[in-house]
């Protein structure tokens, strides 16, 4: 017997009146930000030869937080230079004493992590209930696990003789500044390179922060060099030929090009790149915890996620449902100040990002889709955009094609596990997936069959540093987390 | 009793365990300051069962409850008063006459409460007796043993009876969740309950450890939320026992606004069943408002 889906008509639930939460702001007081900030090289901060300055600004506020030297090819040349001499002394260090380093690290980051967590809120518009039990967390995560492997790295390859690339030119995104510069810096310190970072320029204020605290730990000097600036910038230490290795983290678009750019060369590379991720739900999954994960998948960090679930597959006969207790459960989404503790959306992280997300909900419109989002009063500075989720939107909508970086969800429905499998799989990218259901033999089937480089079942957006994460297709090259991550970082011979 | 419309007893709704927890754990982080806390303290009073359920419970301590539960702090008439006094039914005539006219509800707990081991016809006799002497409210337990052996109509038919006992009283359905064990089973209880016609769920008698939990009062709300959108009917909530202060009790409120809504945060449609959680309450309300804490010896022990 089916059980019909029950009707809805007429019966709603009213998540705004009676009682409301006050605002309960984190205290930013013991958030120390400088007025100006120098470029990390050799161990210490030095003006830009360039000469140049750009602020940072707080997305919530539009307010500048900082001024930031901008890196020219000078600069660049100059932190190669001191990662390149750095290099031999460090790469002869036994792998114990390199993991000393992270493990010291690592512990200063959890003595810090309020300010890190509030700083990385400020600068970067994510809650802080993200940035406070999500990044930082998992950022300390990070550097103790490839500190644990410094010294063992002949046990994770038997039979080969490891030894570390050299220098490491990595860029990394604005989405988690500060957990991608620790994938970044973790497994290639364990590794014995030395390297130069290019935080992106909307979300410099972390890593430089990071700067200070690894100078604090008393690493050697040039062995971590962190420059800003912007895609010039980034282009002038990839294109660098003192580099050994190139890491990447961004869009597919730039991913591409740096791919391009190091066609021909001796340079070996990862490339972490976009993604447009489905969620498949079936009518014998637990809808509650599924929608759950659903609205972690999508909304979590405003949906600045690679591998964000943006699309949502719904088995027909319990789509209604679905959809009605997804509603529900956005109506309690809180979009507002980043540093309230009681935000779960806070600000899109740029003016540019905004106007990019806006124009795919004016696409989604003119597609005929049907657009939903919650009433919620949106701050009348900063850059915000609520929740929204489209019905009624077809495999060829750009909308369900493109990556939009931001909180909207695509759903549609499906009949049978291949056809679903089929739609999942009909896309350039190919980051991550989710599968909801009750019966594990059809888990398997179904994570066994989509064609992505993190499969969760019944549950999503979970991260370990023990874990490898990476794409397949055009969402990037090679892997990192886990012991695949240090495989990047060494010459296996 | 004869042409009941049965729902689908093999009908499961997966739960995930997991997937409770983490929503429960993500709840938690709602930090309530200020005005919402004071408010949300005055509701959590207003929605108390204060509860006497001993064996040594007399004549005496019951009057004493019946005191608190309409003035909670001597001299304090501002303080809303608690929603309901939960007594045996040998005390039902006696809180009634305490309470009449004071706006305050009689709970009593019929139908061989906690066991719930006796006769359906003897526990349809307690609940009209006590309706009959004047009880508002009957909780009553579901049989665990018939449940468990899946004997899921025997259920249906024993809430039923019970609620056509009640007559204008309003039934609250006690599941025993800690005898339950597993929140797919927590669910078919509560659905098999409200489709059988109770005006509450219950968690738990307060005799069984574990009693109430967070994620066994997700599960409930989730259930009545979904029995709302199948039927229109509302249905009450009533986690019971274990809920010993207040920070504990905002955690729960936190959970009905968002999994239920605003029309939930009444007394009419959820309660606490405590008894010590009203001083911690009434402790922190005093807290708010003078900014210090004073001391548990300036608040009556029942």
């Amino acid at each position: 017997m089916r059980t019909p889906e029950p009707t809805t008509d007429g019966l709603k639930l009213d998540f705004s009146g009676i009682w409301s939460y006050d605002p309960a702001p984190e205290d930013r007081g013991h958030a120390k930000i400088d007025a100006r900030y120098g470029l990390f090289i050799g161990g210490r901060f030095v003006e830009p030869k360039s000469g140049r300055y750009f602020d940072t600004h707080n997305p919530a506020t539009e307010s500048k937080l900082a001024e930031v030297a901008e890196a020219g090819a000078e600069d660049v040349d100059a932190a190669v230079a001191a990662a390149r001499k750095a290099f031999p002394a460090w790469s002869k260090l036994p792998g114990a004493e390199r993991g000393k380093y992270l493990f010291r690290i690592a512990r200063l980051l959890q003595e810090r992590a309020r300010e890190f967590a509030v700083i990385e809120s400020l600068d970067g518009g994510k809650p802080i209930r993200e940035s406070r039990d999500v990044d930082v967390p998992l950022v300390a995560a990070h550097f103790f696990y490839y500190a644990g492997w410094a010294d063992k790295l002949q046990y994770a390859f038997p039979g080969k003789t490891p030894k570390p690339i050299g220098v490491a030119g990595q860029v990394i995104p604005w989405n988690f500044p500060l957990l991608m510069a620790a994938w970044k810096i973790a497994p290639a310190l364990a590794c014995g390179n030395t390297l130069v970072l290019k935080p992106a320029e909307t979300t410099p204020l972390t890593a430089l922060k990071l700067a200070e605290l690894i100078r604090d730990a008393g690493l050697p000097d040039g062995v971590v060099n962190i420059v800003t600036g912007a895609g010039a910038t980034g282009s002038a230490l990839v294109n660098h030929p003192g580099v050994d290795k190139v890491a990447f983290t961004g869009s597919t678009a730039v991913g591409k090009k740096i791919m391009e750019s190091l066609a021909g060369t001796r340079k070996s590379y990862t490339l972490e790149l976009g993604g447009k991720a489905a969620n498949i739900i079936f009518e014998d999954a637990s809808l509650d915890q599924a929608v759950e994960g659903v609205v972690n998948a999508i909304f979590f960090n405003q949906g600045h996620v690679c591998c964000a679930g943006s699309r949502l597959f719904v088995q027909e006969s319990v789509a209604g449902t679905v959809i009605r207790k997804l509603k529900d459960r956005m109506q309690t989404l809180r979009v507002g100040d980043p540093l309230d503790k009681n935000t779960d959306i806070g600000a899109i992280n740029s003016r540019m990002q905004l106007d990019k997300i806006s124009g795919y909900l004016k696409i989604g419109l003119e597609e005929g889709a049907e657009m939903y989002q919650p009433a919620c009063e949106l701050p009348g500075k900063g850059y915000w955009c609520p929740p929204t989720l489209f019905t009624n939107v077809a495999q060829s909508s750009r909308i369900v094609q493109e990556e939009i970086f931001g909180p909207v969800l695509a759903i549609q429905t499906f009949r049978t596990p291949e056809e679903a499998l089929e739609k999942a799989n009909n896309t350039p990218y190919g980051l991550s997936g989710g599968v909801w259901t009750d019966k594990g033999s059809k888990i398997f089937k179904m994570t066994g069959k989509l064609r992505a480089g993190v499969v969760w079942a019944n549950t999503f957006n979970k991260f370990d540093p023990a874990s490898p994460f990476g794409g397949y297709k055009e969402s990037g090259v090679g892997r990192e987390g886990g012991l695949h991550g240090l495989m990047a970082y060494l010459n296996l011979e | 009793m004869a042409d009941r419309t049965y729902p689908d007893f093999s009908r499961i709704v997966p739960i995930d365990t997991v997937g409770v927890e983490e929503r429960v754990a993500r709840l938690n982080t709602r930090s309530i300051k200020k005005s919402s806390k004071v408010q949300a303290l005055k509701l959590a009073l207003s929605m108390l069962d204060l509860t006497t359920l001993e064996g040594m419970d007399s004549p005496g301590k019951v009057r004493q409850l019946c005191r608190k539960a309409v003035q909670p702090i001597a001299g304090r008439d501002d303080l809303p008063r608690v929603a309901a006094v939960c007594v045996y039914p040998p005390f039902v005539k006696l809180a009634k006459q305490e309470l009449r006219g004071t706006g305050v509800n009689v709970a009593s707990v019929a139908t061989a409460f906690p066991s719930g081991h006796a006769p359906l016809p003897e526990k349809l006799d307690e609940v009209r007796r006590c309706v009959d002497d004047g009880a508002d409210e009957i909780d009553m337990v579901i049989s665990r043993g018939e449940f468990l052996r899946g004997e899921y109509a025997f259920t249906f038919d024993e809430v039923a009876a019970v609620k056509e006992a009640c007559g204008p009283a309003h039934l609250k359905v006690i599941l025993e969740t800690g005898e339950l064990h597993t929140l797919e089973l927590v669910r078919k209880a509560s659905d098999i309950s409200m489709a059988a016609g109770a005006d509450f769920i219950k968690t738990s008698t307060g005799k069984v450890t574990p009693s109430a939990t967070q994620p066994v009062t997700l599960v409930m709300l989730e259930a009545i939320r979904d029995h709302y959108y199948a039927t229109g009917r509302m249905v009450g909530m009533k986690p019971a026992g274990g809920i010993r202060d207040a920070k504990t009790a905002l955690r729960y409120l936190v959970m009905v606004k968002e999994t239920l809504g605003a029309a939930w945060l009444h007394p009419d449609w959820f309660r606490f069943g405590a008894s010590v959680l009203a001083n911690d309450i009434l402790m922190q309300i005093v807290k708010q408002e003078t900014g210090v804490y004073t001391s548990l010896d300036y608040f009556s022990k029942d």
